[in-house]
């Protein structure tokens, strides 16, 4: 599609059913009641001039150009705060209107610099429009008189720049600040002429202030005062193609507006049902890595991890990769080669990953990344609902009252919707945070918690059982839905469990730590305050009993009757952008795509027919199983996808001597990554620009990626799994992934109507999508559980053995913080490392006072795995006896320190909870020093050598 | 932790997991979980673990794997 800007209303849609029909200049139309006259003169195509409104915040009417005549009314009032009303007859342009709004312009210009031909704005200046709208030919106060003329540029932020000069004080950044991003980090300081827009900072400029460069400011400015560095080097887009982000699980839709084949910019599409137009600093500008200069474009091969890597052809690398599978297949067995998918890939790619190793491979041992996230949810929900999702889409945040945020970090790993959070608290809404940390949720500008339950990591089963405890013993339990919904004895057991005086609060105490009447308190909010809804995250699913808090969490919701509506539910914040995707593609090593076990004879004759190829019955490995049947010399070789488990999974030198162990390790990714350190084989993989497919995010929401431009290694990722297949023997003959969802369509009846046309049409479609909800299925369990009724599960809390002692006193957990993303492979290789060079590692005052410890020091973190080392930052963010850290920097190498603990039920690792001890530290540790060494050597390739030499 | 230990060491959690249930209960239960989610090797290491003694294996765990070996078998 060519290039022109997304439609602007002016001001929100309203969302009432009673509409009202307005005449406007001499037309009628008809518009919810609620509407603007200004939205109701866009709606049908009439612009309004307007400079302050704009249709993602709420109308301001400050501007006075977008003044209207209304019959029978006095004056000329603002079309942007004016309600259409019943008969009203409206006049866009008159003499007097056309009048005041040439004069106001007139205003505006006289302290604008008049350098339209080379501002990097020409012809995206909603400023440069409306003066040509309203007809403004001269100025007659002239450009001599006091001015802001002569302010400098703010160019601090890496992505955008700030130009008060061409301010003309509209306030839509500040409001864009308040009311889309939540974070209230600018205003209008002064009054009068002196009014400018400030960060509030000493320093008065975007990088020290509390600005989270979400764009959200960039994107309102009408005007070249907030605009991307990228516009103003390359110039303006000349067309667009609407794509999905490949960060979180969010699944923003962004328009990636190009020039030629370069990418201008990424702007958040205002028609995106997940993200409603708004970005963070990830999605809008962190693309940098798309082209950065590590990027590896050409197959490479090697006989040993020593030797330094040589390019080679697609044809040779793609032969040799297959011809190292079978030869391992013949001497070590069918069953000792498998491969990993990726949920930063699209569900057309995992799913021929999964179906190459099922069908080329002939076994099941496929495993994803979800292993080690949110496998846990997938066990947790099936078991109680019968389906291994969330229950709600976004938009249901809207009408929650009581939001109840466990193990999650929101504004850090999932902003955008964060955002939404924030929206929502800020209208009312209450809030309950479980967390170790005191995360940004629990106080930030305009919102604070009713309750922070600060819990002893690793003790989520037993404050959920508490909670529970209360609801049931004080009669808050909702008996005519679990009546109606649930298995009445099953519940009946579970309430006489959870009531047993063992699990109040004041009983559990001492092992949550978190205070009794708090915890009651937050059971109460959450039993009686209207309706509940539960988000939650890693630091849910990452422990001993990550599935048992996920199904203690399912119970808590049915006890309370918060599900099957909008406004409540169990919603699961996916960390990756195709988390939920790459598990309903068949990822898991028990079950083939759409959640149906492995050993279903009816389920794998179909895939048998389908395939033409007869398909093992039996479960394959999981990925911690694979790394152990390697060091055992039963696995050896795999085939991984855009994953980095050397970085990502726990325990990295169990994870190192797994890979070192094997004879074939092939690597399909952007980057030498560090698992590609242990590789012989390294195939180049495609950005989410550069391919085709979808992605399905946290709320099932299926959408499309749209290739933007070729392929820099010359294959999509889909491709190139398919010619590895052919060169296995497969006879795949696809031209286009959307002949894959066909095929997925074909075979996975939750799937059954979806395909690229139909999401094209409709934008996006949340699954289930077949006959039965043919236009997909925003909030699941409505009319009753997938499973029937719903299950309550007795989650009895048993301790984690991991535990602290002389030697390792405290506990660490683990996360991630907003600029970086999981193990940094892209954000590293952007700007955004301005804001996170390092991991670094949080302290309470009182332990690092006892250890002699302050902001800056550099410690070392040991654990009975391993030793890094880190800088600390002193913070009562995280409570005595518990430090945190991200994971991000293959520097830090922070899973060298977690342990091989798991969760019962899937293997996710026990990522939060690892004891630890922190000391005073010199210098890197030796691990780090050899690690360094090694990946230096891996990272070398042949033609470098010899250039060197 | 070698791989039989970590199999060991899996058996008995899961187990422990299924601990509010009385012991034929739990075994049952630890049982079809070992059953649908783990791989025939892991499975034949840990039968020929418990032929051996099944050392370290809870009593719930050796249950289980005594019926779900028994089960197999047949």
């Amino acid at each position: 599609m060519g290039y022109e800007p997304q439609k602007d209303f002016g001001t929100p849609a309203s969302r009432s059913e009673k509409m009202v029909t307005l005449t406007i200049d001499g037309e009628k139309v008809t518009v919810p009641e609620g509407s603007s006259v200004m939205r109701a003169a866009a709606e049908m195509d009439t612009h309004i001039p307007k400079l302050c409104a704009t249709d993602n915040m709420k109308s301001f009417g400050s501007c006075r150009m977008c003044l209207v005549e209304i019959e029978g009314a006095r004056g000329t009032p603002a079309s942007c705060t004016t309600p259409a009303a019943e008969g009203m007859v409206v006049h866009t342009q008159t003499p007097r209107i056309e009048k005041l709004r040439r004069g106001v312009m007139e205003l505006y210009i006289s302290d604008h610099p008049l350098d339209c031909l080379t501002c990097s704005a020409n012809n995206d200046c909603e400023l440069q429009d409306e003066a040509a709208a309203v007809g403004l030919r001269d100025v007659r106060y002239g450009y001599e008189g006091e001015n802001h003329l002569g302010l400098g540029t703010d160019s601090s932020n890496p992505y955008f720049d700030f130009d008060p000069s061409k301010c003309i004080v509209c306030s839509r950044c500040v409001r864009a600040c308040d009311e889309v991003q939540g974070t209230l980090a600018l205003a209008i300081e002064g009054r009068g002429f002196e009014s400018k827009v400030s960060a509030g900072t000493p320093m008065d400029d975007f990088m020290s202030s509390e600005c989270v460069s979400c764009g959200a400011c960039v994107q309102a400015c009408p005007t070249a005062t907030l605009q991307e560095k990228s516009v103003k080097e390359i110039g303006l887009p000349d067309k667009s193609v609407v794509t999905t982000c490949a960060y979180c699980g969010v699944g923003c839709t962004f328009r990636a507006e190009m020039r030629g084949e370069q990418l201008v910019r990424m702007v958040p599409w205002k028609d995106g049902k997940a993200n409603r137009g708004h970005s963070c600093v990830k999605g809008r500008f962190a693309w940098g890595y798309a082209n950065h200069q590590e990027r590896i474009l050409n197959p490479m091969v090697r006989e040993s991890i020593d030797q330094p890597w040589r390019e080679v052809s697609w044809e040779e690398a793609l032969t040799h990769a297959a011809s190292e599978i079978k030869r391992i297949q013949e001497k070590y067995g069918t069953r000792s080669v498998g491969g990993i998918t990726s949920s930063r890939c699209t569900n057309e790619e995992t799913f021929l990953v999964q179906k190459l190793i099922r069908a080329g491979f002939h076994n099941n041992n496929v495993d994803t990344c979800a292993r080690v996230c949110h496998s846990p949810t997938g066990y947790g929900l099936r078991t109680t609902f019968g389906t291994s999702a969330g229950t709600q889409d976004f938009d249901s945040v809207e009408q929650c009252d009581v939001m109840m945020v466990i193990g999650a970090n929101p504004t850090d790993a999932h902003p955008v919707f964060a955002s939404r959070m924030k929206k929502r608290l800020r209208e009312g809404a209450k809030l309950i945070v479980v967390d170790p940390r005191r995360i940004d949720l629990v106080r930030t500008p305009h919102i604070e918690a009713e309750h922070h339950l600060p819990l002893q990591p690793g003790t989520n089963v037993a404050v959920l059982t508490s909670l529970a405890h209360v609801i049931v013993t004080e009669g808050l339990a909702d008996e005519d839905f679990i009546r109606e919904r649930c298995d009445w004895d099953e519940y009946q057991d579970w309430a006489a469990f959870v009531s047993d005086e063992n699990h109040s609060p004041e009983k559990l105490e001492a092992v949550t730590r978190v205070p009794a009447e708090t915890l009651r308190g937050a059971a109460r909010l959450f039993a009686t305050g209207g309706n509940g809804a539960i988000y939650y995250g890693l630091g849910v699913t990452e422990h001993s009993q990550g599935s048992s808090t996920v199904m203690a969490i399912a119970n808590l919701a049915m006890v309370t009757g918060n599900i099957g509506r909008k406004g409540v539910g169990v919603n699961p914040l996916r960390g990756q952008n195709n988390v939920q995707g790459a598990c309903d593609m068949g990822s898991f090593p028990h079950e083939l795509p759409g959640y149906r076990h492995i050993s279903d004879e009816a389920t794998r004759k179909l895939f048998e027919d389908d395939w033409g190829v007869k398909l093992d019955p039996e479960p394959g490995l999981r990925i911690p199983n694979m790394l152990d049947a390697a060091t055992d010399g039963a696995f050896k070789a795999i085939y991984v996808q855009g994953e980095d488990i050397l970085q990502s999974d726990p325990n990295t030198k169990h994870v190192a001597a797994g890979l070192e162990a094997m004879e074939c390790v092939i690597v399909h990714d952007l980057f030498l990554n560090e698992t590609a350190n242990y590789a012989h084989i390294f195939l180049p993989g495609s950005t989410f620009l550069e391919k085709n497919g979808t992605f399905t995010n946290a709320e099932r929401r299926i959408q499309l990626v749209r290739r933007v431009m070729e392929p820099m290694n010359g294959y999509e990722d889909w491709e190139v799994t398919q010619e590895l297949a052919r060169a296995m023997g497969l006879d795949w003959n696809y031209t286009h992934p959307s002949q894959i969802m066909d095929e997925i369509a074909r075979l996975t009846p939750t799937f059954a109507g979806v395909s690229f046309d139909k999401i094209d049409a409709m934008g996006s479609i949340q699954w289930p999508a077949n006959d039965a909800t043919p236009d997909g299925t925003p909030v699941m369990h409505e009319e009753g559980f997938v499973r029937g009724k719903g299950k309550f599960v007795v989650t009895d809390y048993v301790p984690t053995d991991e535990k602290t002692g002389p030697r390792f006193p405290l506990l660490l957990t683990t996360g991630r913080i907003l600029s970086q993303y999981n193990v940094g492979a892209q954000t590293r290789r952007t700007e955004n490392s301005r804001w996170h060079e390092e991991d670094i590692l949080e302290m309470h005052p009182s332990d690092a006072e006892n250890r002699g410890l302050k902001t800056g020091d550099w410690t070392k973190l040991a654990s009975r795995s391993g030793e890094t080392t880190l800088r600390l930052v002193v913070t009562d963010r995280v409570a005595p006896g518990v430090v945190y850290t991200t994971f991000h920097h293959p520097a830090t190498q922070a899973n060298v320190v977690t342990t091989d603990y798991s969760d019962w039920a899937t293997n996710c690792p026990e990522y939060k909870v690892t004891a630890v001890q922190i000391t005073p530290s010199n210098g890197p540790t030796d691990w780090q020093e050899s690690y360094e060494d090694l990946a230096e050597r891996s990272r070398r390739i042949a033609e470098t050598v010899e250039a060197a030499e | 932790m070698s791989s039989l230990d970590h199999l060991i060491y899996m058996a008995n959690q899961i187990a422990r997991n299924f601990g509010t249930l009385d012991d034929a209960g739990a075994a049952a239960s630890t049982a079809e979980h070992i059953g649908l989610y783990w791989d025939p090797r892991m499975r034949r290491m840990i039968f020929g673990h418990l032929a051996a003694g099944g050392e370290g294996l809870s009593t719930v765990a050796k249950t289980a794997l005594e019926s779900l070996h028994e089960k197999q078998a047949a």
